[in-house]
């Protein structure tokens, strides 16, 4: 058990995962594009609802506001992607801050309606504001970022646009959840799962939890922007519904389905939903009622998620020896 | 300044959505009063409630005051799934963390909401009036059509009667009991199980009517249910979770700011009701008339 953990399964996903295109078709790479963009969504929502125990239904919102971001700056303004990506993750994050203030304020099911009524601000303006977001009919055609330098390169040439796009979106990804990680396992990221584990007693030993809140709570809004910034241009297009109170539950249940407890827990919950959404399609057209289903097994089998179930599976195959 | 009568008119259009919104979220509310429990699903309860009502109309008519049976029956029906989905599945979420509670309701939304589309598809019904009330009369210069009249006086009547069968009666004062302190009451030797199930069943029963209702006004189309869910969350978030009073002025409200936001900033109305929705919550998180959780 110890041995495997030790593997650097991260490093090796991500090795693999560069091999997609050259061995799988294009609609491998394009379903490869989906899950790796989910897995970053998923898991900054998980810095809120695993790591510090807030529920936020509204995260959506900052993964729209991040691929409006990109997608205006690109389309409209012919920002270079350079610059629009991280400006996805800055006023993503720049408006959860604003929000946040707010909602780190409340207590559970109220903390939860107000980041809803705030995503459904959000959702209201890109549906209704029509000279800049395009309204209920969105936004498409967002352009690719230029790869014309890199094709000209040796060795690396000759990829199609759609398949740099996914290298990119690997590469960024990748470096994103490192950074998660990172915050996870630092002292900051301790203090946020002191919190959820008991607020009181962190305020008790001088912890400002409301700001340790706020922290989080604009650091899982501009991931979730990064994320929706590569989301916009891998969809080749932005819609109002990107910030529907609807996604915000899509990527809940992902994050559920994986397993809030652990880090890569809500990245394979992306995986297995994107992956299970593409086989079942092609039985039935109705996939939402297979994914309710599916829903209501884990909440009442598995509690814990798929990463939850694999440990507690885990624990009883090697049990650990004590001396 | 508009002329006197559209706006008289605005003000009615705004009145009779209030009471819609009324009837379901005032199902909501009750839920959320007494569980503790936000169901997303009450919106799709609603939505099951029309297409019940369109079955029903289909095999019955309308005529000779059919449509009242089948209004009632497609309530009749939606309170007995209430009942079944409580006592099958809901039962096993109390207590557990909200999240669970809240994915619970969404995988309902979820399940339920494709039932319907397999039954039903996904071409709009519409059901016809009821024929005792396909006329309109017409009062400072606003035409109001029966049907309206009818459901601007429906909505106070079963505000008050709930009220009634909250305040004075038996049944009512143990759901409130069970409201304040759920443990004490059984022990007292209240069969509280039973009790939250027939919460349970009335909610539902108000949300399905709701729907039986609004099918002569609104073609029932896939996606209403998500709609509705959110504005029935607005208007108890605005009146006070758990507030009976509160979700009736709640609905008032958000239906006066819907239609004169629609008059005012035409692109902008669902805007002001999510912004006063989370005006509300900053201020005053447990709403104008609700009160502090503990």
């Amino acid at each position: 058990m110890a041995r495997l953990a030790r593997v650097p399964w991260g490093l090796l996903v991500l090795i693999a995962a560069f091999f997609v295109p050259a061995a799988g078709s294009r609609f491998y790479t394009f379903l490869a594009n989906d899950i790796a963009i989910w897995a970053l969504f998923a898991t900054s929502l998980n810095l809120l609802v695993g790591v510090t125990g807030l529920v936020s239904f509204g995260h959506a919102a900052y993964f729209g506001i991040g691929a409006y971001t990109t997608g205006l700056l690109m389309k409209k303004l012919a920002v270079p992607f350079v610059l629009a990506f991280p400006a996805a993750g800055l006023l993503a994050g720049a408006i959860a801050l604003v929000f946040g203030f707010f909602c780190v304020r409340l207590t559970r099911i109220y903390f939860a309606m107000l980041t809803l009524a705030f995503a459904q601000i959000v959702w209201a303006i890109c549906f209704k504001w029509n000279e800049v977001t395009g309204g209920e009919q969105g936004m498409p055609e967002i352009p690719y970022p230029s790869f014309d330098w890199i094709s000209g390169l040796p060795l690396v040439g000759g990829w199609r646009t759609a398949e740099y796009f996914y290298f990119l979106t690997l590469v960024l990804v990748a470096l994103c959840l490192w950074l998660l990680r990172r915050i996870v396992g630092s002292p900051f990221g301790r203090m946020l799962t002191t919190i959820r584990e008991n607020a009181e007693r962190a305020e008790f030993i001088g912890v400002n939890v409301r700001r340790y809140e706020l922290a989080a709570f604009v650091l899982a809004g501009a991931f979730a922007g990064l994320a929706g910034g590569l989301f916009g241009i891998f969809n080749r297009g932005v819609f109002p519904d990107f910030a529907y109170w609807t996604k915000s539950s899509e990527v809940l249940i992902m994050t559920l389905l994986g397993g809030m407890g652990t880090f890569y827990g809500p990245a394979i919950g992306a995986l297995v939903l994107i992956l299970l959404n593409q086989q079942i399609v092609a039985y039935t057209e109705y996939w939402p009622f297979v994914l309710g289903t599916i829903l209501v097994v884990l909440l009442f089998v598995f509690p814990g998620g798929l990463a939850g179930a694999a440990q507690a599976a885990a624990r009883r195959v090697w049990r650990p020896r004590r001396a | 300044m508009p002329d006197p009568s559209f706006v008289f008119a605005q003000s009615v259009s705004g009145l009779t959505a209030a009471m819609f919104l009324f009837l379901i979220a005032s199902g909501l509310s009750l839920i959320f009063g007494v569980l503790r429990v936000l169901n997303f699903a009450h919106g799709t309860f609603y939505m099951l409630g029309a297409y019940s009502a369109y079955q029903f109309v289909q095999w019955i008519g309308v005529s000779g005051g059919m449509f009242w049976v089948a209004a009632l029956g497609a309530a009749g029906v939606i309170a007995l799934l209430g009942g079944v989905v409580e006592r099958l599945l809901f039962r096993h979420l109390y207590g557990k963390e909200e999240l669970y509670q809240l994915l619970f309701t969404y995988a309902l939304v979820l399940i339920l909401s494709d039932a319907a589309r397999m039954i039903w598809g996904t071409q709009q019904k519409s059901v016809s009036r009821p024929p005792e009330l396909t006329g309109a009369f017409s009062l400072f210069g606003a035409t109001i059509p029966h049907y309206n009249l009818f459901i601007l006086l429906l909505g106070p009547a079963i505000a008050l009667s709930v009220w009634f069968v909250l305040q004075r009666t038996r049944v009512g004062r143990f759901i409130r009991a069970a409201a304040l302190d759920r443990e004490t009451l059984g022990a007292l030797g209240v069969n509280v199980d039973a009790l939250y199930t027939w919460v349970f069943v009335i909610a539902s029963f108000l949300g399905g009517l709701g729907g039986a209702l609004i099918s002569p006004m609104r073609a029932t189309t896939p996606g209403m249910d998500t709609e509705i869910i959110v504005e029935a969350f607005v208007v108890v978030v605005i009146g006070g979770l758990g507030s009976f009073w509160g979700t009736f002025l709640g609905a008032l409200i958000y239906g006066q700011v819907l239609s004169f936001g629609i008059l005012f900033f035409p692109r902008f109305s669902i805007f002001a009701v999510f912004a006063l929705m989370a005006g509300v919550l900053i201020v005053r998180p447990w709403g104008l008339l609700g009160r502090p959780l503990k």
